[in-house]
C-alpha cells in the first residue's frame, strides 16, 4: 500500500463502509478497518510518510514516531473493540461516526505539521457530534450543539494559532512549541495551548464533557470518551511538555472532579468526571515533562482508554439492558448480570490502580515522576485524587450499580458481542498489570511501545511496579478509601444517590450566559429591525423598479418590434462615429 | 498533393462538401448518421490544425495557389485555431445529441434539411474563425447567419413565435452584415486590400475620416452579430423558440464566433496605435459591457421561460467578453478567451439539458423543472453542474473564467470592475438557484401540463450532454490547454497589435 496512511485507510474505508451491505457482513468489514491500519502501520515502521506540499510548505500526513505509535497503537485496539461492542448496532449514522471520528483522531495523532493537524482536528469534532445526535432525541440535539460550539472554538483558536506562530517562527513543524524559544505566554503559542486545553478538558474548560457524553447513544458514549481527549493528551505531549503550567492544571484537574463524581447520580457521567479526573493524571505527566513522566502520560493514556472504556462498556450494556443509569434506580443487579458485574470490577480495580491492575503499574510512573522532581504538593494532591478514584470509580459505580439496595430489576446478562469486547479488554487490563511479574520490569510488552527508552538504574525506579513500598502505599490509600466510604455508608453520612441536577461551573453558560446571549440576541434584533424598516422600504421600491424595468414585462425584456432595435443600432452607430472621430 | 499540407482547408471543405448529402439521404436516422460523422470529421480536422499549430506557430494556407494579398488566405494562429477547435468539438457533440431531439421537434420530412443545413451553419461558422481574408469573413457569416434563420424558423412547428424570431434576427442580422460589410468596403477604398495583414500594414498611419467610419461600422456591425447590449434583443427570441438542438449549438458557438471576429480586426487589423480604439474600448466596450453582464442578467432572474433566460443570461456573459477585451491587456485578451471557450462549454450543456426536459415534459417553461431530481436525476445534475460553473464555483470552468478575469481586472487597475464582476455572479446564483430550487426542493407536478413521467433522457442524448459537463470540470482543473493556450494566443495577438511598443 505504499505510502498510505493508517488513518486513511480507516477514514475513507469507514465511508466506504456504506457500501456494505448492512449487517453481519458491513460489522465484519468494519472490523477489518483498523486492522488493515494496524498492520500497514506495524509494516511503515518509525518515519515520515506521505509528505506533500501546501502552498510551498511540505506537510507530513504521516510521522510514525515513539510518542504517535504508542496512541495510534491503543486507538487501532479501542477502535475494534468498539466495533465488536457495538456489533447489534444497525444505525449507519452511528457505524460511519464511529470509524471516520476515531480515524480523524489517529490522523491527528500521525500529523506531522500543524495543518494537518488541523484539518484532522476540526474533522473529529463534526463527526463526533454525530455520535451525540444520534440519540434522536432534542436533549442530545442541543447537547450536541454546545458541544459543537466548544470543538468549533477549540478549531478556531488553533488555526488562529497556527497561523501566527507560523508568522513568528516560519515553520509548521508539530513539535515541542516551548523548545522554538516562544514562551508560553506568547500569543501564538497561547492560542494553541488554549485549542488543546479545551480538547483535553483543563479546568473551567471541562463542561462539554459532562454535558454531552452522557447524552449520547449505548455504543456512543464509549466512543467519544476514548478519542477526543486522548488526542488532546498526545498534542499537549507533543507541543508542551515540560510546561510547568500543565503541571499544576492536570493537579487541578485530577483533584476537582472527584467532588462532582461523588455527588452525582447518572453513572455515565460520574465516568465522564473520571474521565476529567483521569485526563488530569496525564496533564501532570506531561507537564513535568521528563522522559519517565512522558513515559508514564503515554502508558497511563494506553491503560486509561482500555479501563475507562471498560467501565463505560459495563455501564452502556447497564443502560442497554434497563434503559437507565441512574444509580438511585438500579441496584442489585449482579444477580442477574454477574458477567457485567465482574468485569466492571475489573474496570474499577484498574482505574483504582490495585496491584496486579493495568492502573498500578502506569499511575506509579506518573505519581513517581512527580515525586522525584520534587513537586510535593502535587504529589499529595495526586495521591488524593488517586485515593478519590477509587472512591467514585472503584466503588461508587459497581457498589450501586450491581449491589447496594435491590432495585427489583431483573434483566437479562448482556448480549454475547458485548461480553466478548468486555472480555478482550478486561484480559488486556489485567494482562498488563501482571505481565511485570512474569517479564521483569524490562521485558514488559507495555514498555517496548513507550515513546522514550526505558532505564531503569536502582532498584527505587518507577519503572519496577511490584516493589514493597509501592504495594504497601497503594494499598494504604485503596483500603482507608474504601473504609472512609464503608463509614460513611453506615452512618447514612454518605450523599444518598437522588435524582438532581447539579450545577457545575457549565451552569455558568448554560443560566446567566444564555440569558445574556438572549439579551444581545433581542437587542441586536430590535435595532436591526429598527434600521430594516429604514432601509426595506427603499429596497422594497427599487426591488419594484427593477421588476418594473427588467421583469417579463418590462421595458429590458420586452420582445421589442424590429424597428426599436434597428434604431438602437443606428444610434450606437452614431455614437461610435463620434466618438472614433473626435479620438 | 498531400492531405496534411490541405488540412488548413478541410475544416471548411468537409462540411461544405459533404453537407448536401445529408440532403439526398432518405429521412429516418441515415441523414442524421451522415451528419454526425461528418461533424466527427471536421473535429478531427480541427483537433489535428490545433496541435499542427501548436507545434509549428502560424500556417498560412493560400487558397487555389492565389498568393496573398491578391488571393484569399486561411491564416490559423492559436487564437482561431482554439476556436475552431470549440466550435467543431461543440458541433462533434451536439450531432449525435440532436436526434431524439429533432425528431420531436421537426417534421420528419424536414429533418434531412435540418441536417444539411446545420452543417452548412458549422461550415459557416469555421471559415469565419479560418479565413485571413476580411471580405471572406462577411461570405462566412452570410453563409451562417442564412443558414441559422432557417434553422430558427424550424421551431414554428412547435411555437409560432419562432418564425417572427427568425424574421427579426433575420433584418438585424442583415443590418449587422451590412454594416460589417460596409465597414469592410471603406477599408479596402483606404488601402486597396482585403488580406487582413496585409490591411494592418498598409493601415498603419493612415489617418482620416475613411478608416474612422470603417471602424465605427466594423464594430457595430460586429457588435450586433455578438449581441452587444443594447443591440441583443434579436437573440432571446431566437434562442428561445428555436429548436432545442440548434439553441444547444448556436448558443455554444455563434456569438462565440462573432466575439473572436472583434478581436480578430481590433488586434490584428487594426492595432493600437490607432488612437480611436483606446476610446472604443473606454466609452464603449467598457460601459456596454458592464450594462450588459447587470441588465440581461437582471432580466434572466424573472423570466418564465428557462431558454429565454439561458438566452439573457448568454447577453450577459458576452459582457464579461467586452470587459476583458475592452482592458486592452494580455490578461484581459486571455480572460476573453478563456471565456469564450468556457462559456460555450456551460451553456451548450445548459441547453442540452433544457432539450432532454422539453423531450420529456414537451415544454422549456420553469414551471416544467419543478421536482425534476426525481423524475430525470441525471439531467437535473447535469443541469446544476453546469449551473455552477456558470455561476463560477471552484473546480469548475466558470470559475476559472472569472479567476482570469478578475485577475485581468485588478492587473489593469479596473477594480470597481473587479467588484462588478463578483456582483453580476452573485445575479446568476439567483437565476441558476431559482431553477435549482425548484428542481430539487419543490415536489413535481402529478398531472397537468407539466407532469412528467419518471424517466431520464435517453442515453444518446445523455452521454454527449455528460460529455460537455464532464468537460466543464475537467478543463476548471485542468486550465492547461484553455488558459495556456489561450495566453499564449492573445500574447502573439497583442504583438500584432502593437500593445508595449
Amino acid at each position: 500500500m505504499g505510502d498510505f496512511s493508517p488513518a486513511l485507510i480507516v477514514f475513507f474505508g469507514g465511508i466506504a463502509a456504506l457500501l456494505v451491505p448492512n449487517g453481519r457482513l458491513r460489522n465484519i468489514f468494519m472490523l477489518a478497518l483498523p486492522a488493515l491500519a494496524g498492520w500497514q502501520l506495524f509494516s511503515l515502521g518509525l518515519g515520515e510518510y506521505g509528505t506533500y506540499s501546501l502552498f510551498g510548505e511540505t506537510l507530513t500526513l504521516t510521522r510514525i514516531d515513539g510518542l504517535s505509535r504508542i496512541f495510534a497503537v491503543i486507538f487501532l485496539i479501542a477502535m475494534a473493540l468498539n466495533i465488536i461492542y457495538a456489533w447489534h448496532v444497525r444505525d449507519p449514522v452511528q457505524q460511519v461516526a464511529a470509524l471516520v471520528y476515531p480515524a480523524s483522531a489517529l490522523g491527528g495523532v500521525l500529523a506531522g505539521d500543524l495543518i494537518t493537524l488541523f484539518v484532522f482536528w476540526e474533522f473529529a469534532a463534526i463527526t463526533s457530534v454525530l455520535l451525540i445526535w444520534a440519540s434522536r432525541n432534542r436533549r442530545a440535539f442541543f447537547a450536541g450543539m454546545r458541544y459543537l460550539c466548544w470543538q468549533i472554538a477549540s478549531g478556531v483558536l488553533l488555526l488562529a494559532g497556527v497561523v501566527f506562530y507560523f508568522r513568528e517562527s516560519g515553520s509548521l513543524q508539530f513539535t515541542n512549541f516551548l523548545d522554538q524559544g516562544l514562551p508560553l505566554n506568547d500569543p501564538a503559542v497561547m492560542l494553541i495551548f488554549l485549542a488543546f486545553g479545551i480538547k483535553s478538558a483543563f479546568p473551567l474548560l471541562h463542561n462539554w464533557v459532562q454535558d454531552a457524553y452522557p447524552e449520547s447513544t449505548v455504543t456512543g458514549t464509549i466512543v467519544l470518551s476514548i478519542f477526543t481527549t486522548k488526542l488532546a493528551v498526545y498534542s499537549l505531549a507533543r507541543g508542551f511538555a515540560g510546561a510547568e503550567a500543565l503541571v499544576y492544571i492536570g493537579a487541578a484537574m485530577t483533584a476537582f472532579p472527584i467532588f462532582f463524581a461523588v455527588i452525582e447520580n447518572d453513572l455515565r457521567r460520574v465516568l465522564t468526571y473520571s474521565l476529567n479526573n483521569q485526563v488530569g493524571f496525564m496533564v501532570v505527566g506531561v507537564g513535568i515533562g521528563t522522559p519517565l513522566a512522558l513515559n508514564g502520560a503515554a502508558a497511563y493514556a494506553f491503560c486509561n482508554i482500555l479501563f475507562e472504556g471498560l467501565l463505560f462498556m459495563a455501564m452502556g450494556a447497564v443502560l442497554y439492558r434497563t434503559g437507565t443509569v441512574k444509580g438511585s434506580e438500579l441496584g442489585g443487579l449482579y444477580r442477574t448480570m454477574p458477567w457485567t458485574a465482574f468485569f466492571c470490577i475489573i474496570g474499577a480495580a484498574s482505574i483504582s490502580a490495585f496491584p496486579l491492575f493495568s492502573g498500578f503499574v502506569s499511575k506509579g510512573l506518573i505519581i513517581g515522576a512527580a515525586a522525584k522532581e520534587q513537586f510535593y504538593w502535587v504529589w499529595l494532591t495526586l495521591l488524593f485524587a488517586a485515593a478519590g478514584v477509587f472512591h467514585h470509580s472503584g466503588i461508587k459505580i459497581p457498589f450501586f450499580a450491581f449491589f447496594a439496595h435491590d432495585s427489583g430489576k431483573r434483566p437479562k446478562e448482556a448480549p454475547l458481542h458485548m461480553l466478548i469486547a468486555m472480555t478482550i479488554t478486561a484480559v488486556l487490563c489485567v494482562g498488563i498489570g501482571v505481565s511485570q511479574l512474569f517479564t521483569g520490569p524490562l521485558g514488559d510488552p507495555l514498555y517496548a511501545l513507550l515513546p522514550y527508552e526505558v532505564e531503569i538504574k536502582d532498584s527505587h525506579s518507577a519503572y519496577i511496579a511490584y516493589t514493597a513500598p509501592h504495594i504497601i502505599t497503594q494499598l494504604q490509600i485503596l483500603l482507608y478509601s474504601g473504609l472512609a466510604f464503608a463509614v460513611l455508608q453506615r452512618t447514612g453520612l454518605y450523599p444518598p444517590e437522588l435524582r438532581s441536577t447539579n450545577i457545575d461551573s457549565d451552569w455558568f453558560y448554560r443560566v446567566p450566559g444564555r440569558a445574556f446571549a438572549g439579551w444581545v440576541i433581542g437587542a441586536s434584533g430590535a435595532t436591526f429591525n429598527a434600521c430594516w424598516a429604514i432601509v426595506s422600504d427603499r429596497i422594497h421600491a427599487i426591488m419594484e423598479r427593477i421588476y418594473t424595468v427588467h421583469g417579463p414585462e418590462g421595458q429590458m425584456a420586452r420582445s421589442w418590434p424590429i424597428g426599436f432595435m434597428a434604431l438602437w443600432t443606428a444610434i450606437l452607430l452614431g455614437f461610435v462615429l463620434v466618438i472614433t472621430f473626435f479620438a | 498533393m498531400n492531405l496534411p499540407e490541405q488540412l488548413p482547408v478541410l475544416p471548411v471543405v468537409i462540411p461544405l462538401v459533404l453537407a448536401p448529402i445529408s440532403m439526398l439521404l432518405p429521412s429516418g436516422r441515415a441523414p442524421w448518421a451522415w451528419a454526425t460523422f461528418v461533424s466527427w470529421l471536421t473535429f478531427a480536422a480541427c483537433a489535428f490544425l490545433l496541435a499542427a499549430v501548436e507545434d509549428v506557430g502560424v500556417i498560412s494556407y493560400a487558397l487555389g495557389d492565389w498568393a496573398p494579398p491578391l488571393g484569399i488566405e486561411y491564416r490559423v494562429d492559436l487564437a482561431n485555431a482554439l476556436v475552431l477547435f470549440l466550435v467543431s468539438g461543440i458541433a462533434a457533440v451536439v450531432f449525435p445529441f440532436a436526434y431524439r431531439s429533432v425528431q420531436l421537434e421537426i417534421d420528419a420530412r424536414q429533418a434531412p434539411f435540418f441536417y444539411c443545413a446545420l452543417l452548412i451553419c458549422l461550415t459557416g461558422l469555421l471559415g469565419v474563425t479560418i479565413t485571413g481574408d476580411a471580405f471572406n469573413v462577411f461570405v462566412f457569416l452570410e453563409i451562417s447567419s442564412l443558414s441559422t434563420y432557417a434553422l430558427i424558423a424550424m421551431g414554428a412547428r412547435r411555437d409560432r413565435r419562432a418564425l417572427t424570431a427568425s424574421f427579426n434576427y433575420l433584418i438585424m442580422g442583415t443590418i449587422g452584415a451590412s454594416f460589417f460589410v460596409i465597414g469592410v468596403g471603406l477599408l479596402y477604398q483606404a488601402t486597396g486590400t482585403l488580406n487582413m495583414a496585409d490591411l494592418h500594414d498598409r493601415l498603419a498611419g493612415q489617418s482620416n475620416r475613411v478608416v474612422d467610419a470603417g471602424f465605427a461600422f466594423i464594430v457595430v456591425g460586429i457588435g450586433l452579430k455578438l449581441a452587444m447590449f443594447p443591440m441583443h434583443l434579436w437573440l432571446p427570441n431566437a434562442y428561445a423558440y428555436a429548436p432545442s438542438a440548434v439553441s444547444a449549438f448556436i448558443a455554444a458557438t455563434a456569438t462565440k464566433v462573432a466575439v473572436y471576429v472583434l478581436i480578430r480586426f481590433i488586434d490584428t487589423v487594426f492595432g493600437f496605435e490607432f488612437e480611436f480604439l483606446g476610446a472604443a474600448f473606454t466609452y464603449v466596450l467598457l460601459p456596454l459591457g458592464l450594462a450588459g453582464m447587470f441588465v440581461a442578467s437582471l432580466v434572466a432572474v424573472f423570466q418564465e421561460d428557462v431558454k429565454r433566460m439561458l438566452a439573457y443570461s448568454s447577453v450577459g456573459q458576452i459582457g464579461y467578453m467586452l470587459l476583458g477585451l475592452s482592458f486592452a491587456t494580455v490578461e484581459g485578451l486571455t480572460a476573453t478567451l478563456v471565456h469564450v471557450f468556457n462559456h460555450a462549454l456551460m451553456k451548450g450543456a445548459l441547453f442540452m439539458a433544457v432539450a432532454c426536459v422539453v423531450l420529456r415534459a414537451g415544454s422549456h417553461s420553469i414551471h416544467a423543472f419543478a421536482g425534476l431530481a426525481q423524475r430525470m436525476p441525471f439531467t437535473t445534475w447535469a443541469f446544476i453542474i453546469s449551473g455552477l460553473s456558470l455561476i463560477g464555483v471552484p473546480l469548475t470552468t466558470g470559475f476559472v473564467s472569472k479567476w482570469y478575469l478578475l485577475e485581468a481586472a485588478f492587473a489593469a487597475g479596473y477594480w470597481y470592475a473587479g467588484f462588478l464582476i463578483v456582483a453580476s455572479s452573485l445575479i446568476a446564483v439567483l437565476y441558476v438557484g431559482r431553477v435549482v430550487e425548484l428542481m430539487v426542493l419543490r415536489p413535481p407536478h402529478e398531472d397537468g401540463p407539466y407532469a412528467i413521467p419518471k424517466r431520464d433522457a435517453p442515453l444518446e442524448m445523455l452521454i454527449p450532454m455528460w460529455l460537455l459537463v464532464a468537460a466543464n470540470i475537467y478543463f476548471g482543473i485542468n486550465t492547461e490547454l484553455t488558459g495556456g493556450l489561450a495566453e499564449r494566443a492573445a500574447e502573439a495577438l497583442m504583438f500584432t497589435a502593437g500593445a508595449g511598443q
